[in-house]
């Protein structure tokens, strides 16, 4: 069956580009005001998803492709992620996602205007591993810095090539206990510098600029302050997360995404009357550090429980595994469409990319999986994968190295294996 | 699985009869002369467990698909433990009186997971400094060092590794040193001290490393700097223990033949390597890449000892032939890659891969959250390589969590497998444990209830937890 499918496939990837096909029978999550429907027709035009019907409708013109029995979902979307930032981390030369402050002052003395839409590599290895199991988009963003902030993030489509969907999507700030151990120490020292930096944020004049902050900072931050971008803040205990609301409400434009939440718990109600949504790694369940004693694995129930908006997914090389955290999160708690949507459609939402993507709806890209069963189960994959309408090839340098050395028995050094 | 390495090659038969009962050839009392009996003999335990099993109630689960460890699925079966050891399995058994009886209709029961590399204990929560005790970090050989004697019984992992079925895991130190230093195997049975946990009668492993952690900590303080230094670290140190363990040799037999003799000094250091080449103690070594674990097969055989697992073995998918004709196990991650150079060849189906080859495959931790989810880390790996046309049965597969790592460790005899007369470790499982949503439901271990999921009053709560923020939450 696999086989057969891969050949539609393969014809596909040729033609795709322009035409038009319809993904027909399975039980599709939309993700959208359709919700799941048991055995819909997904029409697809010019890269877009142009309808989702009910049932198994054939419609003339539309090359068909037969998924009876599979589940299909919107593509996945990589919510915390370094992608296209860095190949190998330790020990093995350049890494965008790590900040060398020393040659950033001129630009930059709080870390705010840091770009990384320039740093996008739509080659690296890791992004063909993300997508062949249903990532198909990513926010990607500087990982280390001795900076206050983060940078601006971008969110990129995972493809080899037209990969920036929106560059200078965000800007991230960690406030937790290591946040604070690189601004002054302590929290007394970095709380006000963040807030500084914003209220002075709220004042930016292009033309004419003598504030403390560095104009390219200043520009930065004058696009968060204004809610056209999410501010990401980073923060684990009760009282940093109250004092995160507490600066939603100061600047009454600001978008705060929340991320890591690893009490989040605690403060849920707050959160949801805030509308602040958040970032999670649901399997952390430890007390790894006095601003995380209330680790659980309840974390991503409770919050949707009480209404908060999650997204899953805090990795880059094995943001793959984001479906394994959300099937945890359910398993513990979470209703399963909230698990379903903390990797699609509260993603986009976040990110404000929710008119483009993280839904099957008419309209939006047409990034869609299909998978062999219930995606947040880890005996389940994505058996083909569609990102602007078009079927990726279902390889990675793993499955070559795979597909090599999975018969040892071979005559000529494995070097001359191809598979 | 048909891979038994340690046993076939009788290192664990070895460890068991002569292992802890007393060194060299200092077991041999017939030679009554005074000499004999003033010789110099090192205790061999000299940490001894005081492990006690929580009190247990002779238990029947019944109506239960079984997994029993060994390649067996018995649908609708039973079990019964009584007394702390399996009593009966099987769909016909004799109903014990006066026994505890749970339905399992729709549940699971699987032998308890045994993690073959944890650091439990030795780098806890909280990851402060002050308790990061995992890697004696100060010399390229450090087989002096004992983990159990950096292991904080309160470490709150322990009671997380609980809930997801782990009964037993061996702690390793870290992988800075060529020679790290002595592994020890507990029970997971949190307790005041490391004495109380200790499994009785396990062997002792040795922690080694390959590659660019020892290169990159001893660069530039000495050295090795380079792989090629690791494996002169390696061959130097050997040859010191082959001489260390001549001398003592020698010594016993001049006693044994009632001559006068002076025991040789006493070097911590070189006990440890003396004990891995009489087979006593068990190689666990880190080792990625499949031309370096090759290698260290070759010093294996040079100097004549046992590696009974690498660990990692990101790359062991290219040398599975090899590493069951050397019987060594390779206990590995099911999809971790990329994090270094060494571990950037990763591919899914690594342990389906080795297993596929008929050598001995285990599913490791390395982590404080991935030791919670090893059934669901041993489930990807079987469906990868279904996915690829290995196809291997579930009863199988559990063999990766449970025999397989208690036969690296030398413990097979005791765990690893629900059979009459062995250890009642046992998890009742709510659902097929190769699914997302199943849980550990029930952990038995030694036949006592360690963890009932039902049961919030009963969870364990460690001594770092109480009086905290939600002590006592669903962990």
């Amino acid at each position: 069956m696999k086989r057969f499918l891969l050949a539609i496939f393969a014809c596909l990837t040729m033609t795709a580009h322009g035409a038009q096909f319809a993904i027909v029978g399975a039980k599709v999550h939309t993700m959208a005001e359709q919700g799941t429907l048991e055995e819909a027709t997904i029409l697809i035009k010019d890269g877009y998803i142009q309808d989702v019907l009910k049932g198994s409708q054939t419609v003339r013109g539309y090359e068909q492709i037969n998924a009876k029995g599979k589940v299909v979902t919107p593509g996945l979307i990589g919510a915390y992620t370094a992608l296209g930032l860095k190949e190998v981390g330790l020990s093995a030369g350049q890494v965008d996602s790590s900040v060398d402050m020393e040659h950033a002052e001129h630009l930059t003395s709080l870390g705010a205007a840091l770009d990384v839409s320039y740093a996008i590599n739509s080659d690296s290895s890791l992004i063909p591993v993300a997508r062949i199991e249903g990532f198909t988009a990513a926010a990607t963003n500087i990982e280390r810095s001795g900076f206050l902030f983060k940078g601006q993030g971008a969110i990129m489509h995972l493809t080899d090539d037209d990969a920036l969907l929106k560059s200078r999507a965000f800007v991230s700030v960690d406030v937790t206990n290591s946040g604070a151990d690189r601004v002054g120490g302590t929290r007394a020292v970095m709380w006000p510098t963040l807030i500084n930096a914003l209220t002075e944020a709220l004042e930016f004049d292009n033309e004419d600029w003598d504030g403390m902050l560095s104009k390219a900072d200043a520009e930065a931050l004058s696009h968060v302050v204004a809610g056209h971008i999410p501010l990401l803040v980073m923060a684990d205990r009760k009282a940093d997360i109250l004092q995160v609301i507490a600066l939603q409400q100061r600047f009454a434009k600001l978008n705060v995404v929340l991320v890591n939440g690893v009490e989040a718990w605690r403060v849920a109600e707050q959160l949801a009357q805030a509308n602040i949504p958040v970032i999670i790694n649901p399997e952390y369940n430890l007390p790894g550090g006095f601003d995380r004693l209330g680790a659980t694995l309840a974390n991503a129930g409770r919050l949707a429980q009480a209404g908060v908006d999650v997204a899953i997914g805090m990795e880059t090389h094995n943001i793959r595994l984001a479906t394994q955290h959300a099937g945890n999160a359910v398993a513990n708690g979470m209703p399963y469409q909230d698990g379903l949507a903390a990797l699609t459609s509260n993603v986009a939402k976040i990110y404000g990319m929710d008119k483009q993507v993280g839904s099957i709806k008419a309209g939006m890209s047409a990034d869609v999986v299909i998978w062999s069963g219930d995606p947040l189960e880890v005996t389940e994959a994505a058996e083909q994968v569609f990102i602007k309408g078009q079927a990726i090839e279902m390889r990675s340098r793993q499955t070559e190295l795979r597909d090599r050395y999975l018969d040892l028995e071979q005559a000529r050094p494995m070097s001359y294996v191809r598979p | 699985m048909h891979s038994t390495s340690l046993l076939q090659r009788g290192l664990v038969i070895g460890l068991l009869s002569a292992g802890l009962a007393a060194c060299g050839g200092a077991d041999e009392p017939s030679s009554a002369s005074a000499k004999a009996k003033d010789a110099v003999q090192i205790n061999p335990d000299p940490f001894p467990s005081t492990y006690q099993p929580i009190p247990s109630a002779t238990t029947v689960i019944q109506n239960v698909s079984i997994i029993d460890g060994i390649g067996g699925l018995l649908e609708n079966a039973s079990i019964v433990f009584q007394d702390g050891k399996i009593t009966a399995l099987g769909n016909d058994i004799v109903m014990p009186e006066n026994a505890t009886v749970i339905d399992g209709k729709g549940k699971w029961v699987t032998p308890g997971i045994i993690d073959t590399h944890s650091h439990l204990g030795v780098y806890p929560s909280p990851d402060t400094r002050s308790h990061a005790d995992g890697n004696e970090m100060t010399s390229p050989v450090t087989s002096q060092v004992w983990a159990e004697h950096s292991v904080w019984p309160f470490d709150p992992g322990f009671q997380r590794a609980l809930a997801g079925g782990v009964t037993a895991m061996q702690i390793l130190p870290g992988s800075a040193n060529l020679f790290g230093g002595r592994t020890v195997v507990l029970k997971n049975v949190p307790d005041r001290t490391m004495q109380d946990m200790k499994f009785p009668g396990a062997p002792y492993g040795i922690k080694m490393a390959c590659g660019e952690n020892p290169k990159r900590v001893y660069g530039n303080k000495g050295g090795p700097g380079t792989r090629m230094g690791n494996v002169a670290g390696y061959r130097k140190a050997w040859i010191q223990a082959t001489d260390y363990k001549n001398q003592w040799d020698e010594y016993y037999t001049k006693i044994d033949a009632g001559e006068d003799a002076q025991a040789p000094k006493r070097d911590l250091q070189m006990e440890t390597l003396k004990g891995v080449l009489e087979g006593e103690i068990i190689v666990h070594m880190h080792c990625y890449r499949a031309d370096e674990m090759t290698v260290m097969m070759d010093v294996m055989q040079e100097f004549d000892y046992q590696i009974g697992s690498f660990h990692h073995a990101v790359e062991a998918y290219k040398i599975a032939d090899k590493l069951r004709d050397n019987n060594v196990c390779s206990s590995m991650w099911a999809d971790w890659w990329g994090f270094k150079m060494e571990a950037y060849d990763g591919i899914r189906e690594n342990v389906p891969m080795v297993h596929n080859a008929g050598a001995c495959a285990v599913v490791h931790s390395d982590s404080d959250i991935g030791i919670q989810r090893l059934n669901q880390e041993m489930a990807k790996a079987w469906s990868d390589g279904k996915r690829v046309g290995i196809d291997i049965s579930k009863a199988d597969a559990w063999q990766w969590v449970s025999a397989n790592p208690a036969k690296s460790l030398g413990i097979f005899d005791q765990t690893g497998s629900l059979e009459v007369g062995k250890n009642a470790d046992v998890v009742l499982w709510t659902s097929d444990p190769f699914s997302t949503n199943a849980q550990a439901e029930k952990v038995f271990i030694d036949g006592g209830l360690a963890f009932d999921r039902n049961d919030p009053e009963n969870w364990p709560v460690s001594d770092f937890e109480l009086g905290q923020i939600a002590a006592g939450d669903v962990k």
